[in-house]
């Protein structure tokens, strides 16, 4: 049965990428197209894990000569095939209304169909050649998508800085693949995890690896692309790069670390730990002080990753030390938090979306009062907004704490150096997912609450109903999620069995109302009893008041301690709302100034107060790489300007060079 | 089943009826110390039956998620403080959350309630809103060190267990437990806003964090937030006792006498927590807002050397 849904998905892969030629201004039906598309990888990928069947390949004469392309579907590509597909199937039905708010849709369209068919492709490759065509082809196409709005000027520095950086990460990728390749002299995935391999070596192509993973991903220090990128897309197209494409770097890096490499070395996961770790706190600072929502959302992006990465450095390091069950509930937590974050991170881009559809902002500045004119959405918002603060009793909450969890077991780690490191990287997850908490608090509360700040925030009405739908069924997922996680640990049972050796949770299909308990009878969490107990105490404590208090009300002006400002300028603005941890934690990391500029009393005017952040790591990694570059072209410049007998030199010397390394080599 | 269910009842009908009773005992304690006759310890009853009877009156701005956030505070509040330990272990639902699940339901009520504060779109809201995002953040990771030091010596995040491994006596006297029981102090003084991280007691100052978020908040709304935040304190003096002083507890299943003994115990305990943290509150003067990443950073540098002090004990 796999062999057919194999082939299933690749002719619909053909079928489906056809339609580029099609794709011009006639958006309905391509993403009526896509929802079916995408629809389709979902049953796929369901039924694959739910059968629990063994991998299937297949292998077509294309591609590299004497190679050919390889397409396999196993547990890991499968559950991320989930990933990927549940969030293009609700990004698409979104874009159905969505699409009607914007123009020019020639320019998103087709490189829409390459994105989601390359993304699914990636997932399926079973040869390096394959893998890095796909991969490439996903960057080039969400380049394009973010390219689309190309008139802002912010837009082109920000595929500027993407184009590299992804050129970047394909560029790792392809020595880490080439490297491992070697020694099996094959390209197929299935014999190249054969070979053993010289443990500096193993530890060269690992750091290529993270490098073009990490930077696909958003990892610190790799991240700056994606706060510039993803905000620039449209936001349907954010919330599948921030969502879901982030996902498919994380299964590359799964599959090149866990699956091709034979070993993993210890030093590997203290350097995943630390860099995932410092990217869950850091990313986390940096949202809280954007007031732009998708730039925010993005950062936010940087956080998440950081949490699913904790939980494969701890599963690695588990697993080298040969604790298999703990290395088990850590790769659990991290793909469980994965498909958490691509759901509420879509769901949030999603409502970002709707707010900028119905009021032209992104500045939460300029927002507030929105519960008011777009309840939905303002309703779907809170239920991400709790989820990605990793609150009780959503989905974001099981995922943390199954990973808080699998820090617990650290201590029976042998080695001095983790012992330490784990609980401290368990204090910066406490931390991050704290701030994140503040941070949605401000995003919502600036944006949907309050009055609002300016006239298109008054005016503005509810976005259509299939965008509403989508983001319904998001918010729906969330809850299901935390209520029943078993659920989805069932469903990763296959993927963690291939990757750690065992599974966590053995417990049958039936067993979803079971708490998530890992001794017997200690460490449990039960959502399903946790939301039944809230639905009783919530009933009796609304009746009782009723039928106790008074039912009285008046609808009064707002008291304020009795000085109320009239003009909505004076509330709570987001800047405002971060100022106390920007003061705690901003001299070290923004290296933050603040001035305030008061004019003379004589002189009434506005008083000003100016703030500026500095992206260290910009500054101090990214700028001199970039003024190294700027300085060496400036030098070689005058290569431009030879005349054809010097170039002709040049082409010579050239030509004995090689010639002289290649002597020199064989 | 049904016995363990009365029980389970009882244990959150009790806590509901005693909370408002620990403020009356922490407010007394205070007056006394300073010399003055204070209230009666059954005022805050009175209190909250007067407000229940108020009317309300709502801000204009104010939408449906400023209606429904003292239900969903208290509510959380409530849950959160019925799942620890008080009299006895084992109750029917101690399986539902373990620690790190019942600190984190209290983060939900923080959520909406800070939101809450944002949604009539005041200055002070807003104020209030900010500070105690800053205080809950820098709460967080020493709770967790907290948990964790915990969590080493017991062996297991549920509460229940870990009142039984320490009944027992196998933890003896471990330098780390102090430590922790030291830092879990801290934070929940901070937690609670007490002095000298906020003053309950101030109103219509600059200085307000608790009270700046529930400012627009009158009537039957007050009294749930205000019930709410009371569980609250009880929650953390008795995940204190349940801990550190577990002795008297009854387990489920033994007779009606140990039930007794392990309430009036219970009781002991909390009011002599209550009366130890008003007799704190009149020896220190509030803090600047800025001097309470200091305060909380002391409480993450004990846990923290809890935690380390347990791994060097361990392997000596």
């Amino acid at each position: 049965m796999n062999e057919y849904l194999l082939k299933g998905l690749l002719f619909i892969f053909i079928f489906y990428i056809s339609f580029v030629v099609l794709a011009k201004n006639n958006f309905r039906f391509i993403y009526w197209l896509s929802v079916c598309y995408s629809g389709f990888g979902l049953l796929c990928s369901l039924s694959f894990l739910l059968s629990g069947q063994s991998s299937q390949s297949i292998s077509f004469p294309l591609g590299l000569p004497t190679t050919g392309a390889h397409f396999k579907i196993d547990a890991l590509a499968s559950f991320f095939l989930l990933i990927v597909n549940l969030g293009s199937f609700v990004s698409s039905f979104y874009g159905i209304g969505y699409g009607s708010h914007t123009s020019e849709q020639s320019r998103t369209l087709p490189f829409y169909i390459i994105f989601l068919g390359s993304m699914n492709m990636v997932l399926l490759a079973a040869d390096a050649f394959s893998f890095l065509f796909f991969w490439e082809l996903m960057s080039l196409s969400s380049w394009a998508l973010v390219m689309s709005s190309h008139q802002h000027k912010e837009t082109a520095e920000a595929g500027f800085i993407y184009i590299l950086m992804a050129s970047l990460g394909t560029f790792a990728l392809l020595f880490a693949l080439s490297l491992i390749a070697a020694p099996s002299k094959s390209y197929c995935f299935d014999q190249m995890g054969k070979v053993s391999m010289d443990g500096k070596l193993a530890s060269l192509i690992f750091l290529l690896a993270l490098l073009g993973a990490g930077s696909k991903a958003g990892l610190i220090p790799l991240h700056v692309w994606l706060p510039k990128a993803h905000p620039a897309a449209p936001s349907h197209v954010s919330a599948l790069m921030s969502g879901v494409m982030t996902k498919v770097a994380v299964y590359g890096f799964i599959r090149i670390v866990f699956e091709l490499l034979p070993s993993q070395e210890k030093w590997w996961s203290i350097l995943i730990l630390i860099i995932a770790g410092i990217s869950t706190v850091v990313g986390v600072l940096y949202a809280l002080m954007q007031h732009d929502i998708k730039r925010l959302l993005a950062y936010h992006t940087i956080e998440n990753i950081g949490i699913v990465f904790i939980g494969i450095g701890l599963s690695m390091a588990f697993k080298i030390y040969g604790m298999t069950a703990a290395s088990a509930l850590a790769m659990t937590a991290a793909l469980f938090h994965a498909l958490n974050h691509s759901i509420f991170k879509n769901l949030l881009f999603l409502g970002s979306g709707a707010i900028q559809s119905a009021t032209d902002q992104r500045d939460m500045e300029k927002l507030g009062g929105l519960i008011l004119n777009m309840p939905h959405t303002a309703f779907t918002f809170l239920i991400g907004s709790v989820a990605i603060s990793a609150l009780p009793p959503l989905n974001g909450f099981v995922s943390e704490w199954l990973l808080m969890q699998s820090i617990l077991q650290s201590p029976q780690l042998p080695s001095w150096g983790m012992k330490f490191l784990v609980p401290s990287v368990g204090a910066f997850l406490a931390l991050s997912a704290a701030l994140a908490a503040s941070c949605f608090i401000k995003v919502y509360g600036i944006t949907f609450l309050g009055r609002p700040r300016s006239m298109q925030s008054t005016v503005a009405s509810e976005t259509d109903r299939w965008s509403v739908l989508a983001m319904y069924a998001l918010a729906f997922l969330c809850i299901i999620f935390g209520i029943f996680p078993r659920l989805v640990i069932h469903l990763l049972g296959p993927v963690v069995r291939a990757i750690a050796a065992t599974h966590y949770f053995p417990l049958s299909a039936k067993s979803f109302f079971m708490p998530l308990s890992l001794v017997v009878d200690q460490n449990a969490y039960n959502g399903f009893v946790l939301v039944l107990l809230l639905g009783i105490f919530l009933f009796f404590i609304l009746t009782s008041v009723k039928w106790l208090s008074s039912n009285q009300f008046r609808r009064t002006p707002i008291w304020d301690c009795g000085y109320p400002e009239k003009s909505p300028d004076c509330q709570y603005t987001a800047n405002s709302f971060a100022q106390p941890i920007r003061k705690v934690f901003g001299p070290f990391l923004f290296a933050t100034k603040e001035k305030v500029v008061c004019s003379e009393p004589w002189y009434p005017k506005a008083a000003k107060m100016i703030v500026k952040l500095h992206d260290q790591i910009w500054e101090y990694l990214y700028k001199p790489v970039a003024m190294a570059i700027d300085r060496i072209s400036e030098k070689i410049n005058f290569l431009q300007f030879l005349t054809v007998r010097r170039y002709l030199v040049l082409v010579f010397l050239t030509l004995v060079s090689l010639l002289g390394c290649l002597a020199f080599l064989l | 089943m049904i016995k363990n269910l009365v029980f389970q009842c009882f244990d959150a009908f009790f806590l509901l009826a005693l909370s408002p009773l620990v403020i009356g005992i922490i407010r007394k304690t205070k007056a006394r110390f300073l010399l003055k006759q204070g209230p009666s310890l059954l005022q805050p009853y009175y209190d909250l039956m007067k407000l229940f009877r108020k009317e309300v009156t709502l801000p204009d701005s104010a939408s449906w998620l400023f209606k429904a956030t003292p239900y969903v505070v208290f509510t959380f509040s409530w849950l959160a403080a019925s799942l620890v330990p008080t009299f006895s272990t084992n109750l029917l639902f101690s399986k539902t959350a373990d620690l790190i699940a019942i600190v984190a339901l209290l983060g939900t009520a923080r959520f909406f309630l800070s939101l809450a504060a944002l949604d009539a779109g005041t200055s002070f809201g807003g104020l209030g809103s900010s500070r105690e995002s800053l205080i809950a953040s820098l709460a967080e990771p020493a709770m967790i060190m907290i948990i964790f030091t915990i969590a080493l010596v017991a062996k297991s995040t549920d509460l229940s267990a870990i009142s039984t491994f320490m009944i027992s006596g196998q933890a003896g006297l471990r330098v780390s437990l102090w430590l922790a029981l030291a830092s879990l102090v801290l934070v929940a003084i901070a937690e609670n806003g007490r002095i000298p991280v906020d003053n309950p007691a101030t109103h219509l100052e600059l200085t307000m964090i608790h009270e700046a978020m529930i400012l627009e908040y009158s009537g039957k709304y007050l009294a749930l937030l205000e019930v709410a935040s009371q569980l609250k304190i009880v929650l953390y003096l008795s995940l204190v006792a349940a801990v550190f002083f577990p002795f008297g507890m009854s387990t489920m299943g033994s007779g009606i006498s140990s039930f007794f003994i392990g309430l009036f115990t219970y009781i002991a305990k909390i009011g002599l927590g209550a009366s130890m943290l008003g007799f704190f509150e009149i020896l220190v003067a509030k803090m600047r807002l800025f001097k309470i990443p200091n305060f909380l950073g002391a409480a993450f540098m004990l846990a923290l050397l809890a935690t380390v002090l347990l791994f060097v004990s361990r392997s000596l």
